[in-house]
């Protein structure tokens, strides 16, 4: 004789299940029904005795299958759980490892479909706040495919704690007052419409964090599926990130600002000061060959103790074709006096081998290189370096400091600190003698002049 | 300038670190009043570029006084600049976490004034969101090349995971494209924090409660296709870095064609196929025991893009083949192509009780175009004959290599993969 059973949650179903079970009723004997579908004539639950509860065991991860599945929206998930619970409870107690079985099979792919729907309410529940001179609430519109509010809702419940929230959904809700969860009945989208402004800065960081150079739509709509899309705030400019990607990309390649060798295949093959001082008028590594008068290469004996290095050739550097010609020179040579080093014992170079300039009327302003220019031109000093080993190795000042020490090299922080670095053992930085002779106050400029003094008389030491 | 403004700069300047993972972190910290962490990471959104938004991912600032080739904010690129004081991003990650876009933040930053000061206003961000907003969501600290040993353990207080970025898979890399970041002072700080990890566990097991360290672990991200770096060179160091430094995560970002990049990068757009092979064999070396040496199989040192990684060493080690799904360990099942970690695990559930068929195969949805040439089962005895065939591979991979085509031809229009 078939049975009609009308069940709807998974209390419901349990307490059936165990009579129906305890009154050997087959699953093929039963017919279940949910209030989604057309209401039975022949509705007969009380055709069951009800004294006859069985008694049974099944394994625990069934009832936590079950318990999923439940919630799942398809009408035959009643029956299905029952003809299970059957098979476990009749010679077939190893069924659920029996991936393969189509019973078992299906069940899975529904507890599947149910987590996933769960994961993607967690994921994609967008709350706004909602504010009132009294307190502020924050309140989400979601469609589920499943029933699954209650499963989801703990998971708000811990992550938003101190706030007051409401979830609802077409056919339940959910609402946290900080205490606890009270669940009720759905509310169309209409009556949540709330905008909140907070939104539209979203969009930005959504459209900004987009990579328009690398565009897979299918992943996405594979990961967000359409149908969410109404409820999610930065589903609507997805379409205009699209038509605008190609464009961007172009965009992006337009701006490429192409250059920037380094002045590495300039080099000679021989690495000795006196063919690289030779190749260094041919390096075109930057734009900066194409207004200097000629390059102007580090000068001194390959065997110095000392090598000092500057920034950058000047007006008169660059038309003598020497380092340390000109005012800054004149300056550095009283510092030399003064400790008794001969010109003649050190070597002298810059990081930057060509002038850098400005065109003011007739006059030539120095100008400062820039990190492009240092970079470039980094292969020579190395060279030089590399070709005489020094003992000590003196910074003129932040630009060689900062290229030779660290970016972060400050020189008011470090000047006159002897270093190791990976050039020389003994590396440290001063003044640059163009810095000195530019300080307006008289006492200062005395004063850092000393400073000078002492750091070379520092680096000579030894 | 608005804070609007701000973050159109720092999150479009943030979308090259490819790190997007919130999971790991196991307990919501106590006392937290908004947000949680429970293991599993959740992907809020997903952008039209296929990945997903999981994170606020922004920068500190783009200033930057390195001049680092790969990177659209080297001081030497003219791109528009920006800073967010760090109340800004606070509040910004509050409020986009209150309303549930966002499973928390990933912080990352240019270098300014210098390593410690950059490091020390990140470390003020977390601390702000722990302390005075009782956040306990994710939070992804990207530390800052040379910053001190304290300052990087101060940072693991505050944030679930910490990352340095290995940058480029050589030492020679680094010297060209980025000679200003040393190899040694970056696997120093990876070693640094390992120690402090490994520490604060052992004072767990021991039965102590240790402030937190960093309960999400370490990861890294290495930038692929900006040199000729072959993929076994990448898989190598991928592979010292899970051994040596324990980490949980290696990522492989395509070199995109960034703006202002420079003529010394190859120009053309970010090979996709490679980075999802690379992906492919991390996956191999971390959950199936391959070794990145055996992964690479072609001449030239990279993996195929033709077919999957898996594939391809099945191809170069017929002699290992057919494995029989009845009999053999665990280790061999993990060696057939088309079958994954979850399925060798059903296989063996399900042997105990029966012999599998094809039909089981089936069911458990592997890839059987891939896998029956490699397989017995007890319906299923493919000849030896079949694993000698020279034309193996196209027999195999069909139906992959159609798909390349057709792709190819979309992609023409789309740049899609």
């Amino acid at each position: 004789m078939e049975r009609f059973v009308s069940i709807e949650t998974y209390e419901q179903w349990r307490t059936e299940a165990r009579r129906l079970l305890g009154a050997g009723i087959a699953p093929s004997d039963v017919h279940f029904s949910t209030l989604d579908e057309q209401p039975t004539l022949f509705a007969d639950t009380e055709s069951v005795s009800k004294t006859a509860r069985a008694n049974v065991t099944v394994p625990k991860s069934f009832l936590e299958i079950a318990q999923t599945v439940a919630c799942h929206q398809s009408p035959v998930r009643w029956e299905l759980l029952y003809r299970t619970l059957w098979r476990l409870t009749h010679n077939e107690p190893a069924l659920l490892q029996m991936v393969t079985d189509d019973d078992v099979h299906e069940l899975h792919q529904m507890k599947k479909a149910v987590t996933r729907d769960v994961h993607k309410m967690k994921a994609f529940v967008r709350f706004r706040r909602v504010a009132s001179a009294l307190e502020e609430t924050y309140v989400a519109w979601h469609r589920p495919d499943h029933r699954i509010v209650s499963l989801a809702a703990p998971f708000f419940a811990r992550r938003f704690k101190a706030m007051n929230w409401s979830i609802f959904t077409p056919i339940e809700s959910v609402v946290w007052d900080q205490q606890t969860l009270r669940y009720g009945a759905g509310v169309p989208a209409s009556e949540v419409s709330d905008e909140d402004s907070l939104e539209s800065l979203w969009k930005t960081y959504y459209a900004s964090i987009f990579n328009p150079a690398r565009v897979k739509v299918a992943m996405m709509k594979r990961e967000m599926p359409v149908r969410h899309w109404q409820t999610l705030p930065e589903a609507s400019i997805i379409q205009d990130l699209l038509d605008d990607a190609p464009q961007r990309v172009a965009d992006m390649i337009e701006r490429n600002e192409g250059f920037a060798d380094t002045a590495t295949k300039f080099l000679p093959p021989q690495p000795d000061l006196d063919s690289l001082a030779s190749a260094v008028n041919c390096c075109e590594a930057c734009d900066l060959h194409q207004f200097a008068t000629q390059a102007v290469f580090g000068e001194g004996p390959r065997d110095a103790k000392i090598v000092l290095v500057g920034e950058q050739p000047g007006d008169r550097e660059d038309i003598a074709g020497k380092p340390f010609v000109g005012p800054a020179g004149e300056l550095l040579d009283r510092a030399f006096a003064e400790l008794e080093i001969g010109r003649d014992e050190v070597y002298i170079t810059n990081v930057v081998k060509h002038f850098k300039f400005t065109q003011r009327g007739k006059r030539r302003l120095h100008k400062k290189p820039n990190s492009r220019e240092i970079y470039a031109c980094r292969p020579w000093l190395e060279a030089e370096l590399a070709a005489i080993q020094p003992h000590t190795l003196v910074c003129l000042g932040a630009t060689p400091a900062q290229a030779l020490i660290g970016r972060d090299f400050r020189i008011t922080a470090s000047r006159g600190v002897v270093q190791a670095t990976e050039w020389c053992q003994r590396t440290i930085a001063t003044w640059h003698p163009a810095a000195i002779l530019r300080m307006p106050d008289a006492a200062r400029k005395e004063q850092m002049f000393q400073e000078f003094v002492g750091d070379l008389a520092k680096a000579n030491a030894q | 300038m608005e804070v609007r403004e701000k973050l159109a700069i720092l999150a479009d300047a943030a979308k090259y670190d490819a790190s997007c993972a919130s999971s790991g972190s196991k307990k919501t910290r106590a006392d937290s009043l908004i947000g949680s962490t429970e293991g599993m990471g959740i992907c809020h959104s997903y952008t039209p570029d296929g990945r997903c938004v999981s994170l606020l991912k922004i920068l500190l600032t783009n200033y930057c006084i390195y001049d680092c080739q790969y990177c659209v904010n080297r001081v030497s690129s003219d791109t528009p600049r920006a800073r967010f004081t760090v109340d800004e991003v606070v509040s910004l990650t509050m409020e986009f976490y209150k309303r549930n876009y966002i499973e928390g933040l990933f912080l990352s930053s240019g270098i300014i004034q210098n390593s410690d000061y950059t490091m020390e206003q990140m470390i003020l961000v977390a601390k702000r969101l722990r302390t005075d907003q009782r956040y306990g969501g994710y939070i992804h600290l990207k530390t800052i090349p040379n910053a001190s040993q304290a300052l990087i353990e101060e940072a693991g207080q505050w944030a679930d995971r910490l990352s340095v970025n290995i940058e480029l898979p050589t030492e020679g890399d680094l010297v060209r494209l980025a000679p200003e970041k040393k190899k040694p002072q970056i696997v120093s700080a990876m070693s640094g924090i390992r120690e402090k990890i490994d520490e604060t566990k052992q004072e767990e097991k021991a039965g102590f409660k240790p402030p937190r360290f960093a309960p999400a672990g370490q990861s890294t991200q290495m930038i692929v296709g900006a040199t000729e770096t072959p993929d076994i060179d990448v898989l190598k160091t991928a592979s010292d870095l899970y051994s040596g430094q324990k980490l949980r995560r290696v990522y492989y970002s395509a070199y995109s064609p960034i703006p202002h990049a420079d003529a010394r990068l190859p120009g053309q757009s970010p090979p996709l196929i490679r980075e999802h092979r690379l992906y492919q064999a991390d996956w191999l070396m971390r959950f199936y025991g391959f070794d990145a040496e055996e992964i690479v199989t072609e001449h030239d040192c990279n993996l195929s893009l033709e077919i999957d990684p898996k594939l391809a060493w099945a191809l170069a080690n017929r002699h290992f083949f057919p494995v029989d799904v009845n009999r053999a360990s665990y280790e061999e099942l993990l060696r057939i192509p088309g079958i994954g970690v979850r399925n060798v695990k059903r296989i063996l559930t399900l042997r105990k009780h029966r012999n599998l068929r094809s039909t089981d195969l089936r069911k458990l949805r592997v890839a059987w175009n891939r896998t029956k040439a490699f397989v017995l089962t007890a319906d299923h005895h493919p000849g030896v004959r079949d694993l000698d065939r020279l034309n193996l591979k196209t027999k195999v991979a069909t139906k992959d290599k159609q798909l390349l085509l057709f792709d190819a031809a979309g992609s023409a229009l789309s740049g899609e993969v």
